[in-house]
């Protein structure tokens, strides 16, 4: 570097540098706010993306930076990886990819963390309070990455997406919780000592695994949210330890973000982040009450009569579930919405905040199938509007739209706002089969008066209607 | 310890920041707000530069060199899924006008 800049400017440098960071934080901050509209959105996140690169340049500047190979060499193929990946990926595996990233941020962070007192260990010795954080930063970046490497496979169907319970596991936990806290102060205690830095990144790393195993799938979308809150404030820890205020402001954006939809998550079901984290429930859920569903019935019908209700129709609404995209129907369903328009219906969606498998989920994948983003409707939104609805499309989706959530004090799902489909004329509900959802939960609306269900795979089914309806 | 309160400070506010800034994001862009936040924490690249390229021994390097290859990962696949994402979004917008 010497080579471009005279050496009597090296003393302006620190200042240019953290001048620079400024900078990239408040390009940070405003691509996240234009991040608020559909329209500037993509902008925002060119914004951010640029304060990125200003970041990574300035700091290369930085006199301390004596080899670049090893830096060269890592950035390619990170750049490399990422790019490959993120050009590839189905959209409907977006959840999974974002929770594989998560994880890498925090292995980074902690690795961040590590390498501050590996080269501590060469040189001077870090005061106590900067052992601590290190202690802390290496331990939530170790959890974040462990625990999404954990929520990727029961993503993507490698693990089983069962909650793995066993005896007295949260106790395990705590205790390995406080064994790491142990080794925090054994390393205040010695910091040279080479053992209390494995013996915190080891259980750190067991317990992300053990902490995300016991949560069932249909609680992922809380999972996911929250490792990436971690993931941020994992990489701001790693900044209190390098003292760097560009790592410290941006993983706090990133915190606060995180939680914030995990917030809405947990809001969205009903639940309380406790209980997601540490009790029982989601995808071993069986145990919900039935009912009496001896002399219950339910009204089938057929492609064309389906054609028939909603050709005729004023008003419908589609609520689509994450089955809609396991069947990858997106495409299918926007042509029935558009051939119904062509007829002068009015066609919205209504999109549960838990429909997809993570946060605003569905409206990416119905997005990729270009339906406009102003027929998306969020639920308090639509809510108001199914009483005027002539027919409802309820598309592999199933405890979103189950009035048990209202009526049944006793149901597992009870207090979980809904869809209030019912209120409408007429509701469809396309379904493979009359097995219980994914919570395992017993749904009262397909036995309504005015429920009626349409039976088969989403995609073949909406097919077969986009048939009947240019037919009629 | 200075430098510790003080840099507790500024992450304090930079939470409130963070909060302000992203309560309005409406859920349509959830997803995209999700992997753009992700990329943004990607910045403890910066960090792993520091580590990996400032000679402090073979332990030092090896760790930083592996902290640069997740970092960036997780920022350039990050930043990058993202803008495909929100393309699909704005193509919308083009067709509606």
């Amino acid at each position: 570097m010497e080579i471009f800049i005279p050496d009597s400017w090296y003393s302006f440098l620190p200042y240019f540098v953290e001048l620079a960071y400024l900078v990239a934080i408040v390009l940070f901050i405003l691509g996240l706010k234009r991040l608020s509209s559909p329209a500037t959105a993509r902008s925002g996140n060119k914004l951010a993306s640029l304060g990125m690169l200003l970041g990574v340049i300035v700091t290369l500047l930085d006199r301390e930076i004596i080899s670049f190979e090893y830096i060269l060499a890592g950035v390619v193929i990170g750049s490399l990886i990422g790019a490959a990946v993120a050009k590839k990926v189905e959209m409907t595996s977006m959840p999974e990819l974002v929770a594989l990233f998560n994880g890498f941020g925090g292995a980074a962070s902690a690795l961040v963390a590590l390498g501050a007192w590996f080269r501590m260990a060469s040189g001077s010795v870090l005061p106590g309070t900067d052992l601590f954080i290190m202690g802390l930063s290496v331990l939530i970046g170790a959890v974040t990455f462990t625990g999404s490497l954990i929520a990727f496979g029961k993503l993507n169907g490698m693990l089983k997406g069962n909650a793995v319970v066993f005896p007295l596991q949260n106790a395990f936990n705590q205790l390995l919780l406080l064994a790491a806290v142990f080794g925090i102060g054994w390393l205040l205690a010695q910091p040279m000592e080479l053992a209390p830095v494995l013996l915190i990144t080891g259980i750190s790393l067991l317990l992300g695994i053990l902490f995300v195993i016991r949560i069932g799938g249909a609680d992922m979308p809380v999972v996911i949210s929250l490792l990436n809150s971690l993931s941020g404030i994992a990489a701001s820890f790693a900044g209190f330890v390098i003292d760097n205020n560009l790592l410290i402001v941006s993983g706090a954006l990133v915190g606060a973000a995180g939680l914030i939809l995990t917030n809405i998550m947990c809001k969205s079901m009903n639940r309380s982040l406790m209980s997601v984290l540490f009790a029982r429930f989601g995808g071993s859920g069986a145990a919900a009450s039935g009912g009496d569903n001896g002399d219950k019935s339910i009204r089938e019908v057929q492609q064309t009569d389906v054609a028939v209700m909603t050709a005729y129709a004023k008003r419908v609404i589609v609520v689509p579930g994450y089955g809609l995209a396991v069947a990858q129907a997106q495409h299918v369903i926007r042509e029935v919405a558009d051939l119904l328009q062509k007829k002068g219906v009015d066609v919205r969606y209504g999109i549960h905040p838990v429909a997809g498998r993570m946060p605003g989920h569905m409206n990416v994948l119905l997005a990729e199938a270009n339906v406009p983003y102003s027929q998306l409707y969020d639920m308090e939104e639509i809510n108001q509007e199914f009483f005027r609805t002539d027919v409802v499309l309820v598309i592999g989706a199933n405890d979103v739209v189950n009035p048990q959530a209202k009526n049944n004090p006793s149901s597992p799902i009870y207090g979980m706002p809904i869809l209030n489909v019912e209120d409408a004329k007429q509701v469809v509900v396309f379904k493979r089969s009359m097995n219980p959802g994914y919570a395992g939960i017993e749904n009262d609306l397909f036995y309504n008066e005015n429920t009626y269900m349409y039976f088969g795979d989403a995609k073949n089914t909406l097919e077969d209607l986009v048939r009947s309806i240019k037919e009629l | 310890m200075e430098s510790l309160i003080f840099n507790l400070f500024i992450f304090v506010l930079a939470c409130f920041v963070g909060f302000e800034v992203i309560s309005k994001v409406p859920t349509t862009l959830h997803t995209p707000l999700m992997s753009g936040a992700n990329a943004i924490s990607g910045i403890t690249l910066v960090g792993a530069l520091a580590i990996a390229g400032s000679g402090s021994g073979t332990a030092a390097t090896i760790i930083g060199f592996l902290a640069i290859v997740f970092a960036t990962i997780n920022v350039v696949g990050g930043f990058m899924v993202t803008d495909r994402m929100l393309e699909m979004f704005k193509k919308k917008r083009e067709d509606e006008a």
